[in-house]
């Protein structure tokens, strides 16, 4: 089962996808660096009270946790819902640690990695008053399949799963989700070992929602949960108002700390540049982070109010996926061409800068588990070679040549929006630029991703982008090049160069047994992984993106996590 | 047979009677009456010169500005007052934010309009754009009314289930938001792995016949309507009557007697269609549905400079004007020729 989520950053709507059941490696390194007019972590007393306001172009889309896919919209859900376990509330690195959250403890699995049994905490209640039982969870895990999931394939693992994903009515996960009320535990039984399985928990699909929670989609009306807030009001064509839970008692400080604002407003429809324009005012406290700052206003934030802009590194890929079914990238030597002609200067320039992009030549994004600077397609590139200097247009030809590939038609398929057309364009010239006949082929950011998916649409060269779901290195390379990411005559199929290596397989295959019992060895190896498939070029890396908060002047105290980006109720209002 | 006008002769003087009556034809009148109309005229200059500019394109990317319009050249420099300064320029905040295309230079040279954010040259792409937008809007105008007219002539003519079904399908099309129809059409046709293959034709999803096709396809009910009310009015005129009384086919009857008297409708209306059309494809190209890239229109030049509008307008404004002057001289140029074939006209040309 391939699903997939859709996460707004810059210009370009990002729909990526995730496989399911993908091993891999564990997280707890990775971190982000944080740079603008205050530091990544908060300062100064939390003032309690205010309304924060945030004002988004388009609405939030699909408030139920179990289906919502959207990075910076999880921001919101974490602080009305909770896991079983979640990421630590806590700004920079320390935001990927994982900590227990409704249950007691984060258990050691047994059974050979396959069971988890978790103690819930006591006297915790909905917002509905109703209070958290253990067998709620059976209805968190049985909706995945139900409303579905897009990324239910994450729980397929549990037992049963698999029968739910092929036959959802008749889904019964029992048998994998053993809850007993009366002890408050949640037993959960897996299949197999997945390294993974606690960074899963920790995402909103398996945040709590009371037993009685409809098994199908609850459209706008967001079902109870047990965080610091509720959903007071939920229109998509106005606004979604977040207001105290009065049935919150904090319990664990790491995990879910009560939050600061007395309501957290996002009103939606307003343009970006107009909602750029009211933060400046003060009329308004944020610009949603899911939303692109035009290019034109850029400068004018950063010179008059850079003490309220926040930037910050994402843990994501921005790339061209080379076709390796398909030529002239069924070549090696092709592929490592144009790997060496693209001017990544120039595609940073069109993410905004060095500012807001740093060049890449490999898969896994900085200070992310497994990641070691690699980047053999530079100027003098040699084997030491960490960091994109420039384009290496002689060895680029040398290797056209030798593929016997010059003159080849390549058509570029990227996207209809100015980003994605003129990184579409880039391509184009650097294609021309080592004797290639290129041309691009643009489609609306909707109906490209399923497009360039499907190997019937015989593309040779896609634009595409990759966002972490949790910090995993197995969550890059795994899903975006592992064999059984590759899905052939599939819509749905997010290993868009068709690549498959059987080495480098096995390789990842061992990366993620090893990473149930020894995360740090297991890195090693995705380390060594992310060299290897970096090596058969199967895409131009481009760059790692960075993204901007831009906040009112009596906004205090911001936070930025890697894995929830801002912390929107750990921040204060200057009354 | 041709409707044939008679007009007494303008006389030497006065006094003068007329000495013989002499035939025009309604278009020799329709010339002079145009000629009279100022206003038509001075459209008409302006929009022939909007396409010979358009047309040297060409001529000024490669003689004057020595640029590839349609390449990016985000790492490029031109000259600014004897400098070298970087087409693209990072801000200069303390988090150094923001990339911004140098704005006009006035040197025809040396981007004269300045740089679009790909740092490609504003002026030639707005020349380049214009022969693509003019190609597009004149080519779906014609191929809209020539199509209108052939079904026009079969509704009105033949009249009966030709009719029905002719109008019903046109009631169907006109049904449908202009630009919503356009966009699914379009949306579709550039989805398909091969753009739109129909037979033995072939159409790329990057050619311009695309977009031509698909805005001639959703006007053709704006022109069949009047069309055919002419045509249903002329077949029972006395000449069409008389034709018929002395044996004349359909065919002779559809083109010597009905088109020759519908035509002019047609011709006012054509204008106005290609006003309408460079209009809708720069709706469409502004979208992303018309020209693709990295071909211009002034359409997609707007959709270039609307992330630009708060520190280079000019890259927006620019084409904007050019669509501006262009529908105003076309708009203005189909009212002249509307009075000029008016028959109810005829007395304002007397001298």
């Amino acid at each position: 089962m391939v699903s997939r989520r859709r996460v707004l950053l810059g210009l370009a709507l990002c729909a990526v996808a995730v496989a399911a059941g993908c091993g891999g490696g564990s997280s707890s390194s990775s971190g982000s660096g944080g740079s603008g007019g205050s530091s990544s972590t908060a300062s100064g007393s939390p003032q309690k009270g205010g309304t924060f306001t945030i004002l988004a172009n388009s609405n939030f889309g699909v408030a139920d946790p179990a289906q919502n896919y959207t990075l910076q919209q999880w921001a919101l859900l974490i602080d009305t819902h909770d896991g079983l376990v979640g990421f630590k509330r806590a700004g920079g690195t320390a935001g990927t640690e994982l900590v227990p959250d409704l249950a007691t403890e984060i258990p050691e699995p047994t059974d050979g990695g396959k069971t988890y049994a978790f103690q819930l905490r006591d006297g915790i209640k909905y917002s509905d008053g109703t209070p958290l039982k253990a067998s709620d969870f059976v209805t968190v895990f049985t909706r995945q399949f139900t409303v579905p999931g897009p990324a239910n394939g994450f729980y397929a693992g549990i037992v049963g799963g698999q029968e739910c994903l092929k036959n959802s009515k008749t889904c019964d996960m029992t048998k994998g989700v053993v809850a007993d009320d009366s002890a408050n535990t949640v037993t959960i039984h897996l299949t197999a070992p997945d390294p993974e399985f606690l960074d899963k928990l920790a995402l909103p699909f398996a945040f709590a929602v009371p037993g009685n929670t409809s098994l199908k989609l609850t459209g706008n009306n967001v079902p109870p949960g047990t965080g610091p807030y509720m959903w007071q009001s939920y229109n998509p064509n106005k606004s979604a108002v977040l207001v105290r839970n009065p049935n919150f008692k904090e319990w664990s400080a790491e995990a879910q700390p009560d939050g600061n604002p007395d309501s957290i407003v996002e009103k939606f429809g307003l343009p970006v540049t107009d909602a750029v324009t009211a933060v400046e005012n003060g009329s308004a406290d944020a610009v949603f982070s899911g939303d692109s700052i035009p290019a034109d206003r850029l400068n004018e934030i950063d010179t008059q109010y850079a003490d309220q802009t926040h930037v910050n590194a994402l843990t994501a890929d921005w790339y061209f996926a080379l076709n390796v079914n398909e030529p002239p990238f069924d070549n090696l030597q092709a592929r490592q061409a144009i790997n060496f002609a693209a001017d990544r200067t120039a595609y940073v320039k069109i993410a905004g800068g060095p500012s807001l992009a740093v060049p890449t030549c490999q898969i896994l994004p900085p200070n992310f588990p497994g990641y070691e600077p690699y980047c053999p397609y530079t100027a003098g590139a040699d084997s030491d070679n960490t960091k994109w200097t420039g384009v290496d247009l002689t060895k680029a030809k040398d290797l056209v040549d030798q593929s016997g590939t010059k003159g080849a038609k390549v058509v570029v398929n990227g996207t209809t929006d100015e980003v994605g057309k003129a990184l579409a364009l880039q391509m184009v010239s650097d294609l021309k630029s080592i004797g290639y006949d290129a041309s691009a082929k643009l489609l609306a950011p909707g109906p490209q991703y399923p497009y360039v998916q499907n190997s019937d649409n015989h593309v040779q060269v896609a634009w595409s982008a990759w966002y972490q779901d949790y910090p995993a290195a197995s969550d890059f390379l795994n899903v975006l090049l592992g064999c059984d990411s590759f899905h052939p005559h599939s819509d749905a199929s997010p290993n868009i160069a068709g690549f498959c290596n059987k080495d480098i397989q096995a390789n990842m295959t061992k990366a993620s047994n090893m990473g149930v019992t020894d995360p740090e060895g297991a890195n090693k190896i995705w380390a060594q992984v992310d060299h290897d498939v970096t090596d058969q070029a199967p895409w131009v890396d481009l760059y790692n993106p960075k993204q901007i908060d831009f906040l009112s002047k009596r906004v205090q105290g911001y936070q930025w996590s890697p894995q929830w980006y801002l912390l929107y109720d750990q921040l204060w209002l200057n009354q | 047979m041709a409707q044939v006008a008679l007009e007494p002769q303008v006389g030497s003087g006065p006094d003068a009677a007329p000495s013989e009556i002499a035939g025009r034809s309604p278009w020799a009148l329709a010339w002079r009456r145009f000629r009279r109309n100022k206003p038509a005229i001075g459209a008409l200059v302006v929009f022939l010169l909007i396409v010979v500019v358009s047309l040297c394109a060409p001529l000024y990317a490669h003689r004057i500005a020595h640029v590839d319009p349609f390449a990016n050249n985000l790492n490029g420099t031109t000259i600014v007052n004897g400098k070298k300064v970087a087409l693209i320029q990072q801000g200069g905040g303390k988090l150094g934010l923001g990339e911004t295309p140098i704005g006009p230079t006035w040197d025809p040279h040396h981007y004269f309009l300045g740089a679009d954010s790909s740092g490609r040259d504003v002026a030639a792409r707005i020349l380049y754009g214009g022969r693509n937008s003019l190609l597009i809007g004149i080519g779906s105008a014609v191929i809209c009314s020539i199509l209108a007219t052939i079904l026009a002539l079969i509704a009105g003519f033949y009249g009966g289930a030709s009719d029905s079904v002719l109008s019903r399908t046109m009631d169907v099309i006109w049904a449908f938001p202009v630009i919503l129809f356009a966009l699914c059409v379009a949306t579709v046709l550039l989805t398909a792995p091969n753009g739109l293959q129909a037979g033995p034709i072939h159409i790329t999803a990057s050619s311009l016949w695309l977009p031509t096709l698909i805005i001639a396809l959703i006007y053709i009910p704006y022109v069949y309507r009047p069309v055919r009310g002419n045509v249903l009015s002329v077949r029972e005129k006395e000449f069409v009557q008389a034709a018929i009384a002395q044996g004349a086919s359909n065919r002779r009857l559809v083109f010597s007697e009905v088109l020759p008297n519908i035509i002019s409708v047609v011709i006012v209306l054509l204008p106005l269609m290609i006003a309408t059309t460079i209009l809708t494809e720069a709706a469409l190209s502004f979208l992303g549905v018309g020209v693709q890239a990295p071909g211009a229109s002034w359409g997609t030049i707007i959709g270039d400079g609307q992330q630009l509008l708060y520190t280079r307008p000019w890259v927006a404004i620019a084409p904007g004007i050019m669509i501006l002057l262009t529908v105003l001289s076309l708009n203005v140029l189909g009212d002249g020729i509307r009075d000029a074939l008016d028959p109810r006209a005829k007395l304002s040309i007397r001298e």
